[in-house]
């Protein structure tokens, strides 16, 4: 019976691959290690594409963290990258292996909950040797604060714990970068929004269909008009024994296009390309969303506060650009490198000084070049204008424009193999929809795939998932219920719709005193746990409880 | 702290593993034997006594050597030892005959471990098969121990060798009360007892225990001491049948509920057939 506030010397909240690489490093430096997890299991409240990546030039690949990661973890290796541009029924393929490749290691599928608990269960033992350990079902809901100064965390299930570090770890809603003030959700424009089905696929049919041994896998992107003008794109991965099929937009505009998420989805799932590899087995087994940070435009340049070191979703450091789509890798370093500063700053026996080496090796080993490349800075001083736009768009379906995506055909094909124009690539109509639909319409072949199924709607998508609501008690609470301040949920968010009545956000019709009025409400029982309505409605956000909420089973 | 958990094997009562023949007798080879479900709570209540006192957990039960399963059930929950207390001499015992043998027991284990007396022993509050929640504190009674019943929440103070104890006043949530009891002392933990783990340290111990129990588990055997009326040095004639005050003069088996009742079916197609339903529905609104 003590009334006195436990210590650790670091807690690191969140055991994704931030946290897990963070807290590994911090261990194998004899720092005694606190992770606090907030899902039922790690990787039960996480989704990824995805693919996971080690980089030649990173300081830190998971595998070099974690021995036996990709024979334990991970799914099919990618061996073939493609890019599909569509117009209809029209396709053009290119191959981008060779960009894939660039700086890469290796590459591999992954799902998040075999993932992630696979890592956790390492994370524990190593961190238990220091006095520590990891715990699940905990939710840690801010800092706690002595003088002013970040002091340790607070939490739902526990008493607050003080700690000579915190690494935030959190993910994409970081609820300790808000409560820093380190990132907000206000604008539309710095994020992305994902979606995604796994359908299980018998191996052998993989391995017939892609055209790949068991131990080779493929990478699939799509761009063009399948997802009519909302700007993004879509990807087929595959897994061991089943197929992760997504799309991710810019949530500007889907907001913009006021377009449903799951219905571009469903569009990517129909298309003839994707009948093809899964007619008679479209056996869809986990809807699942998730807000992705624009890295560009989001990732926080110097993210520390005091003791409070920021990694991973949580600061921003998502890398998506072009085709280009690395998130997880960068975790694993900044996690890595936050470790790394906190036990060197420790040794020269001055621990508060964590946050600066950390900003340093951020910059030292170019992670932030690669989150925040400065030709797009410039790029998108030129190219992100309407007006600009407008004439590309103009010019490249002017028959002219055709002309010349005909005549440079395969010289396309390399421009698009490029990695330094791909951390340019404007935020436009032109890349994403335009010039794909173009290269489609002039150099395409039609294909002619027919879906012999439908895919699943929201209803049961979201029947099928697990959640162990915690009644009485919505995490979310709806601030403004005008049309004009939360109305954009109601498409934007993955589990609603216009017209239906079984999601988080419906509009309604009030009567009061004579008049009409159209009010957005909210419930929370199918939430997912995305984030889209924090930056697109006006609420009061925060997680479920520990253990509470989605349980994603595949992520 | 040594805790000793008292538990008692069970017909499971769940749906689809319960059998009653024609005349709603429980058909006892039918139907298997699980641990007392309220005797979770009680095992709860030791294991966090365990993981913030540390010290040792034992399990023990009465009853015929198939209760083994039983206690195999329990250790899964948390213990680091079991006892079965098992014996011809024992069988057919009231709940008056059964405390006297299990007090034996706890003198038992008390001398075999060379521990002393235990700290706290724990019982679940009332089986599913006698319903009578007589034999907790009748042992307690034999133990001549401080006992505290109906409790939700527990703190140990080992320092002040006490317990502080929510209960509820009269098996009601509306009405709580803290007492506290020397140690030794007897609890008996009710359904709605809820442990609570606020500090890492003892999350991470609960894991750390929780681990280590799935691996015992696998070879309960290893831990399972089992006692004969003779090895406790019991009277036959306190014990088993012979011991047992209790005459049950007779078994009513509960009335079936009638399976159809007055009914007047109506389908109103039209405005006649609503105001026929309106018609029958009108008795029953009050009123007239």
């Amino acid at each position: 019976m003590t009334d006195e506030y436990e210590h650790y010397e670091a807690v690191v909240v969140g055991a994704g691959p931030g946290g897990a690489a963070a807290a590994a490093v911090l261990a194998r430096n004899d720092v005694e290690t606190l992770v606090l997890e907030r899902g039922v299991e790690a990787g039960s409240k996480n989704v990824t594409g995805g693919l996971i990546y080690a980089e030649e030039s990173a300081p830190y690949t998971v595998d070099g963290l974690f021995p036996e990661f990709r024979s334990e973890a991970t799914e099919r290796p990618v061996t073939d990258y493609y890019l599909h541009n569509v117009a209809g029924e029209k396709v053009k393929t290119f191959d981008i292996t060779d960009l894939h490749e660039h700086d890469t290691e290796w590459s591999d599928a992954v799902l998040r909950r075999k993932m992630d608990s696979w890592m956790a269960d390492r994370v524990h033992e190593m961190a238990n040797e220091t006095g520590g350990g990891l715990l699940t079902d905990v939710r840690v809901n801010g800092l706690l604060r002595e003088g002013g100064e970040i002091a340790g965390v607070t939490c739902d299930e526990l008493d607050p714990i003080r700690a000579d570090l915190v690494i935030a770890a959190d993910g994409v809603n970081s609820e300790l970068a808000r409560d820093a003030g380190l990132m907000d959700w206000e604008d539309p424009e710095e994020w992305f929004q994902g979606v995604k089905a796994v359908v299980d696929v018998p191996p052998e049919v993989i391995d017939e269909r892609f055209g790949v041994g068991d131990e080779e896998g493929e990478a699939h992107l799509f761009s063009g008009d399948l997802f009519e003008d909302v700007r993004g794109g879509g990807f087929v991965y595959t897994n061991e024994d089943s197929l992760s099929i997504g799309s991710v937009f810019h949530l500007d505009s889907i907001v913009e296009q006021e377009a449903e998420p799951h219905q571009l989805l469903d569009n990517l799932l129909t298309h003839p390309l994707m009948a093809d590899w899964l007619e008679g087995h479209y056996d869809e087994v986990e809807y699942s969303a998730k807000l992705v940070p624009d890295s560009k435009k989001a990732a926080h340049p110097a993210p520390h506060q005091g003791r409070l070191l920021v990694v991973g979703d949580a600061a921003g450091q998502m890398q998506a650009q072009g085709p280009i789509i690395k998130g997880m890798n960068h975790a694993v370093s900044a996690g890595a490198l936050a470790g790394e500063a906190f036990a060197e700053a420790k040794l020269r026996g001055d621990p508060d000084k964590a946050g600066e080496l950390y900003e340093q090796k951020l910059r030292n080993e170019g992670i932030m070049g690669k989150l925040r490349p400065k030709g797009y800075q410039v790029a998108r001083a030129l190219g992100e204008h309407d007006a600009v736009t407008e004439m590309a768009d103009s010019l490249l379906t002017s028959s002219v424009g055709r002309l010349g995506v005909k005549v440079a055909g395969g010289l396309l094909e390399d421009l698009y193999s490029s990695p330094h124009l791909s951390q340019i690539v404007p935020d436009t109509q032109t890349p994403y929809v335009t010039l794909p639909t173009v290269i489609a319409e002039e150099l395409g072949d039609r294909v002619t795939g027919e879906a012999d199924y439908e895919p699943k709607d929201l209803v049961t998508r979201i029947g099928d998932l697990t959640y162990d609501t915690d009644v009485g008690n919505p995490h979310i609470e709806l601030r403004d219920n005008s049309v004009e301040a939360s109305g954009a949920a109601v498409y934007a968010c993955p589990v609603s719709a216009e017209g239906f009545g079984g999601g988080c956000y419906r509009e309604e019709t009030v009567k009061t005193n004579g008049s009409e009025e159209k009010r957005i409400s909210l419930d929370t029982q199918p939430c997912v746990e995305c984030g889209t309505c924090a930056v697109v409605a006006d609420t009061d956000w925060e997680h479920p409880r520990g253990g509470k909420g989605v349980e994603y089973k595949e992520g | 702290m040594h805790s000793v958990v008292l538990t008692k094997g069970v017909p499971d009562f769940r749906e689809g593993q319960v059998s009653f023949d024609e005349d709603g007798h429980l058909e006892r080879g039918a139907t298997p034997t699980v641990m007392n479900p309220n005797d979770e709570y009680a095992l709860q209540a030791a294991l966090q006594t365990k993981v913030k006192q540390g010290g040792t957990v034992s399990v023990m039960s009465m009853g015929p050597p198939g209760y083994e399963s039983v206690l195999e059930e329990a250790m899964s929950v948390y213990a680091d030892d079991l006892y079965l207390l098992s014996d011809r001499e024992m069988a057919a015992a009231d709940t008056w005959s059964t405390s006297i043998t299990l007090s034996a027991g706890i003198e038992q284990i008390a001398e075999a471990d060379q521990s002393g007396e235990p700290d706290l022993i724990f019982a679940g509050f009332k089986t599913a098969d006698g319903e009578t929640g007589q034999t907790g504190p009748q042992t307690c009674w034999c133990l001549d121990r401080p006992i505290v019943t109906h409790v939700i929440a527990l703190d140990v103070d080992e320092d002040e060798e006490k317990i502080r104890a929510k209960r509820l006043v009269e098996g009601d949530v509306d009405e709580i009360e803290t007492v506290e009891a020397p140690l030794p002392a007897f609890v008996v933990t009710d359904p709605e007892f809820d442990p609570s783990y606020r500090r890492a340290e003892h999350r991470l111990r609960h894991k750390q225990l929780k681990a280590e129990t799935e691996e015992r588990v696998e070879e309960y055997e290893d831990h399972l001491t089992s006692w004969s009326a003779e090895e406790l040095d019991l009277d036959p004639d306190f014990i088993g049948l012979d011991g047992s005050p209790t005459i049950v003069s007779g078994v009513d088996p509960i009335p079936k509920a009638p399976s159809e009742r007055e009914a007047t079916m109506v389908t109103p197609g039209d405005e006649d057939g609503m105001e026929q339903v309106l018609d029958e529905m009108r008795p029953l609104a009050g009123g007239d």
